[in-house]
């Protein structure tokens, strides 16, 4: 039977069974639930557990375990995610896979701890400095949650990479049924990469500062290689009744729940609505989204935020269709009948 | 069908637990479910509330835009909830607490939910947990209401043989028997609590029987 468990609990399986070795985190509402539930299991399991004196510490932390070939993550909201960017800009240059988990809150500042989905710009169009991108998955169920964290480290891992979790206070504090159903992770392949003693091999070294005439020049241009791998193999979506759609909402995490609502709603009086639900805000699956945007066909941004992934909507329909946005923030939240008003608007 | 249920009373009341438990006898039925919180700056003596969402289909929102079942625990919480609710909505009052003989927009079923638990229970803090199924109850009767004679009679008889209701095609609803099974999961943890807070349940439940 499926247990019934909060989001962010349900995140900490996935990690642990993922073959989580050490986390490092700080307090914030509303993701307390992860250091919470770790620093009993981690224990328990005999793996690190540390809460550290602040968030940038909590973040360079990871950095330092990660190096090691050892699976680390850390988790904030996003007051605490706006302090670890120094730390995620060096792990990208690094090329270093660990995950960083944001449970969103209201913003701009301290804002308040109700869920909200306004750090979309700060995850995907880079928070730290420097020419880097982060994968950010985006769950919107207390199910993927658990899917998500398992499934983060691998691709960390796969690409070398800092791998973000942007879920936001709704899905973090929802409980739903959820299925533990992926195996325990035991077996990890050998690294050519990481620092573990240099006894009987070659030295490594792994640096960000790259001062040498050219040698950045030259990173850059491999990462953006790399970047471009990325986009080409792991976008991922989900689309719900696009087919024959006139009105299309695009919406991530919680409102593509809520969006869904509203299509059935939408189709209970006639009128074709579809959902497109980007499940990668990075890479943003754009070639799906232009696929969909025929003659007759409009979009519509639905987010808890005043305006941000429309902005990657509408450069992956390049024009060609009209897009639209629907959107609240600091806690506020869009209702289905209200996105059902704004799709009959659009089509009249 | 589908519930929207709030649950709201001061903090330290239980009406986090109350809603894990409703969220659970979902489960128990197969149904889908979502159990969203009040959370943060809540403490024992301040408000607090739950949101359990119980449906045959999918859930979109865990936060309800349409309410239909209220448990007020205090008066605050009916003050607050009541005009967020439907009409025809199933609402719990705690009589013990909360003024009977006022007029109110939509009339609640009136259960001394904490005169109940202290005097009948002997634990004031099961008062959350008579109150969960004074609402089964409450519920029950609003769907076989609703569905017909003859569903009423089908369903008198499954539960003569504490047969799951959740068969019965057209009522979906939350039974009593899936209740008692949660109550089993949710105090797991702590197993002296199983049986107190059965016997909660089932004397909420009787009293709504029986009015």
């Amino acid at each position: 039977m499926k247990k019934l468990v909060k989001g962010n609990i349900a995140l900490c399986e996935g990690a642990i069974a993922a073959g989580l070795k050490s986390y490092f985190g700080y307090p914030i509402t509303p993701q307390n639930e992860v250091p919470a539930y770790l620093s009993r299991k981690m224990v328990e399991l005999g793996r690190v557990f540390v809460q550290a004196e602040s968030e940038i510490a909590a973040a360079n932390m990871v950095l330092g375990a990660a190096v090691t070939g050892a699976r680390a993550m850390t988790s904030s909201s996003s007051p605490g995610i706006s302090l670890k960017q120094e730390a995620i800009s060096y792990m990208a240059g690094m090329q270093i896979p660990a995950l960083i988990v944001n449970i969103q809150r209201g913003g701009p500042g301290l804002g308040n701890i109700s869920g909200a989905q306004s750090d979309y710009f700060q995850a995907v169009k880079g928070g730290g400095h420097g020419d880097y991108r982060l994968i950010v998955l985006a769950p919107n169920s207390v199910q993927e949650m658990y899917e998500m964290a398992y499934d983060s480290f691998d691709l960390a891992e796969k690409y070398r990479t800092p791998v973000m979790i942007l879920a936001d206070g709704i899905v973090g504090q929802m409980m739903e049924p959820v299925e533990f159903n992926r195996p325990e992770k035991k077996d990890f392949e050998e690294k050519s990469w990481h620092l573990n003693g240099c006894k009987g091999r070659a030295p490594r070294s792994i640096q960000s500062l790259l001062m040498k005439d050219g040698v950045l020049e030259k990173h850059n241009i491999n990462l953006q290689e790399k970047y471009k791998t990325i986009s080409k193999n792991e976008a991922r979506f989900e689309t719900y009744k696009t087919d024959d759609a006139r009105v299309i909402i695009t919406a991530y995490g919680i409102s593509s729940r809520i969006a869904k609502s509203a299509v059935k709603l939408a189709r209970k009086e006639g009128i074709k609505a579809g959902l497109f639900r980007p499940k990668t805000l990075w890479p943003f699956p754009s070639e799906a989204i232009a696929a969909l945007a025929k003659p007759g066909v409009k979009f519509l941004s639905a987010e808890l935020s005043h305006g941000q992934m429309i902005e990657d909507v509408k450069l992956a329909v390049n024009g060609k269709v009209p897009v639209e946005f629907l959107g609240k923030a600091g806690g506020a939240i869009i209702t289905e009948q209200e996105i059902v008003i704004k799709i009959k608007e659009m089509i009249k | 069908m589908k519930n929207e249920i709030i649950i709201a009373g001061f903090g330290g009341q239980g009406v986090l637990l109350a809603g894990t438990l409703l969220a659970q006898a979902a489960i128990e039925q197969g149904l889908h479910t979502t159990w969203f919180p009040s959370y943060g700056a809540e403490m024992r003596g301040g408000t607090a509330n739950s949101t359990v969402v119980v449906s045959v289909d999918e859930i979109g929102s865990p936060l309800a835009f349409n309410p239909n079942a209220l448990i007020a625990l205090n008066e605050p919480s009916l003050n607050k909830f009541m005009p967020r609710m439907i009409e025809g909505s199933i609402i719990i009052a705690n009589s013990s607490i909360i003024p009977s003989d006022k007029e109110y927009k939509i009339q609640p079923v009136f259960v001394p939910v904490t005169d109940i638990s202290d005097k009948e229970i002997k634990n004031v803090k099961t008062a959350n947990l008579v109150a969960v199924g004074a609402l089964i109850k409450a519920l029950e009767l609003y769907a076989s209401g609703n569905c017909g004679e003859d569903s009423h009679k089908r369903r008198q008889s499954a539960e003569e043989t504490e047969g799951d209701l959740c068969d019965l095609e057209d009522t979906k609803i939350l039974t009593l028997k899936s209740a008692l099974a949660a109550c089993e999961k949710a105090f797991s943890s702590k197993p002296e609590l199983v049986e107190v807070n059965k016997k909660a349940i089932q004397a909420g439940y009787d009293f709504v029987k029986q009015l």
